[in-house]
């Protein structure tokens, strides 16, 4: 009876600590923003909203913003629209070994998007013309985002029984017209999620856009957050604090939407 | 309305099985045709080869009198309903309906009345916002059925139409099927592997095995008058006697026992003929006493049919099985004597029906 009381206190104690850990940054986030004089403890705010002018103020910050969400929602829609047609041939025709080609995507695309590639990668854009241009940013995230979402939205295609398009197609449907009335409605759930999936990775992509644009004025909020530092090197807390507020606010807000919407499924090879 | 005629019709799949060989095959106009066989002999793939979704890899298919071999299965002018029925979980039950009509270019008004003229048909005029995923069995089988009237096609295929529902609900959509076909009047092939439901649904039927058809036939004559052992063991819900035979003189000898050669082999038997003969449990009769021609045996099995019981005999270590009605059934372990209609038996050499 007592060893039994004694695990749980344990065992909820722990929950405790490791809870603590993850809340605190958040408290800290939430905070922060409203201090007039923020440190690196969790105050109680006198809400302020100084550093909120600060912000927008700021020559590059809010447009920063808009970069990334231009970035965020181009990648999105050249994934999801690619990886689906992709997903759909790979799941629907038979060719000998589609399931090795996708493993060797899967496997290079951890590649293209790596430190490894960095070099190449900067000589191809200058070469293209694609150097400091959201176009090319945008090309090649979705190069390196593609592969995990075809591998994603195929487990969805696998998913939807044959018969519906059959079906469809003896009733006389075109293949666009099967792909628009049947099957892009049914694996809807998963299009939200490779969409959701891609704008989170671009959003919080530091590397790639660091590296293919130097015009200060087309730059991410991932790359401004590392400018907003005092001359001396060191983090300026109250800008820092409130520009990551307004950063990790749009992520959320979609997520919650998307799961109220569709709910996230991922089946991960689990038949349904 | 159109008489569907395969000519010849193969299909061998990637890898070599054969699920079709050299099939030939009428349906007249307005016919309501049972396929009926066992898991794999390939009545999916004829059906799916008909509608398009499978190419022939040789012979025709002929629709209407029209050579649709290489057509696409749009343009054949049929609408087939698959087993799973496939209805469309995103759309409501009015929406899947007229989905036909909507490749079709049919305005959306006229093609929504068209659904509610169906639907109410069908009896599914309180269904018609609903999701599949919120229908019965039975609910989304009429849907199925809804959707490919509402085409408006030549003929209609079904694959195992009635296969997802239960026990209970399937005797009512047999009959409810047929009535259907009756009023529509439009040539339907549906694949069954229930022989029962070949039986009572078709007006004519084939039974097919490993991609060959068997025999063809209305089901009173492949039910009386098995065309091979195959069919003969197939068809029937007790499984025909099956007994090996010699013939001596005008009889045959049956598991030690006598019995005279059926009507519709005499004249056509040389003596000392080794055969198998066959005969009903349903055309047996059963008596206490010893009787002309009959196998005797001590009963081994008592089976309950409900109105009847299957009794079986051990006739020198063969097994005979014949079916006593209610009320008349022997007790185990006492002698019996069955005696076959000798004008339902039958005589198979080499596994084909002897007859004239
Ligand atoms: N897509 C396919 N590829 C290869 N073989 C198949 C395919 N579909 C069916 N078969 C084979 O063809 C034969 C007939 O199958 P099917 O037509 O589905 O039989 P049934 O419907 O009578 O159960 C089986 O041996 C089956 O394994
Ligand atoms: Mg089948």
């Amino acid at each position: 009876m007592t060893r039994t009381w004694a695990g749980r206190i344990g065992f909820y104690t722990l929950i405790a600590v490791l809870l603590a850990f993850f809340t605190i940054p958040l408290l800290w986030l939430a905070a922060a923003p409203f201090t007039s004089d923020p440190s690196y403890e969790v105050r109680m705010p006198d809400f302020t909203f100084e550093n909120f002018q600060t912000i927008i103020e700021h020559p590059y910050a809010l447009w920063s913003l808009v970069n990334s969400l231009i970035l965020a929602i181009g990648t999105a829609l050249l994934v999801v629209v690619l990886s689906a047609l992709a997903a759909y041939a790979l799941s629907r025709v038979r060719i000998p070994g589609r399931d090795a080609l996708l493993y060797a995507l899967l496997l290079l695309s951890s590649i293209i998007t790596g430190t490894a590639a960095m070099v190449p990668l900067f000589q191809l854009a200058i070469e293209l013309n694609l150097i400091d241009s959201h176009t090319g940013l945008i090309l090649i995230m979705t190069g390196g985002l593609l592969p995990a979402a075809i591998f994603m939205i195929k487990d969805f295609m696998d998913a939807t029984p044959k018969s519906y398009e059959e079906s469809a197609r003896v009733f006389g449907a075109s293949p666009l017209q099967i792909v628009r009335h049947v099957v892009t409605p049914v694996v809807r759930p998963g299009l939200a999620t490779i969409a959701v999936w891609t704008i989170a990775n671009v959003w919080g992509n530091f590397l790639m856009p660091f590296l293919l644009l130097s015009d200060v004025e087309k730059q991410p909020a991932a790359v401004i957050m590392y400018t907003l530092y005092t001359e001396g090197g060191q983090a300026n807390l109250k800008v820092l604090s409130t520009f990551g507020l307004l950063y990790s606010v749009p992520v959320v807000l979609m997520y919650l939407f998307v799961s109220k919407k569709y709910g996230f499924r991922f089946h991960g090879g689990i038949k349904r | 309305m159109a008489a569907i005629e395969l000519r010849g019709l193969t299909k061998v799949y990637p890898g070599g099985v054969k699920a079709l060989d050299s099939l030939d095959l009428t349906v007249p106009d307005g016919e309501f045709f049972a396929l009926l066989g066992p898991s794999g002999c390939g009545k999916t793939t004829l059906l799916r080869t008909i509608a398009g979704l499978e190419t022939a890899t040789g012979g025709a298919v002929v629709i209407g009198g029209r050579d649709v071999t290489g057509v696409q299965p749009g343009g054949r002018d049929i609408a087939m309903v698959f087993q799973d029925y496939a209805l469309f979980p995103h759309m409501d039950v009015s929406d899947n309906i007229a989905y036909p009509l909507r490749i079709k270019k049919v305005a959306k008004a006229a093609r929504h009345a068209k659904a509610a003229e169906v639907g109410a048909r069908l009896g599914l005029e309180q269904l018609m916002d609903r999701r599949p995923g919120q229908l019965s069995g039975g609910q989304q089988q009429r849907v199925a059925l809804a959707r490919v009237m509402a085409t408006q096609a030549q003929a209609f295929l079904f694959d195992e139409p009635l296969s997802n529902l239960d026990a209970r609900l399937r005797l009512e959509a047999r009959t409810f099927l047929k009535k259907l076909q009756r009023e529509l009047g439009v040539t339907t092939v549906f694949v069954t592997h229930d022989q029962a439901e070949a039986l009572a649904m078709a007006d004519r039927m084939a039974v097919m095995e490993a991609g060959h058809i068997r025999q063809i036939g209305t089901p009173a004559e492949v039910f009386q008058r098995p065309a091979n052992t195959f069919v003969a063991g197939f068809i029937g819900s007790t499984p025909m006697n099956l007994l090996d035979a010699v013939v001596r003189g005008d009889t045959l000898e049956v598991a030690g026992c006598k019995v005279p050669v059926p009507a519709s082999a005499r004249g056509l038997l040389t003596d000392g003929e080794k055969l198998v003969y066959g005969v009903r449990p349903e055309y047996m009769t059963y008596s206490a006493q010893p009787a002309d021609g009959s196998l005797a045996g001590d009963v081994v099995i008592l089976e309950n049919l409900g109105a009847s019981h299957l009794v079986t005999l051990d006739v020198d270590d063969v097994l005979v099985q014949a079916v006593v009605p209610e009320g008349h059934e022997p007790a185990l372990g006492e002698r019996g004597h069955a005696v076959p209609r000798a004008d339902r038996a039958l005589v198979y050499r080499d596994g084909e029906l002897v007859s004239a």
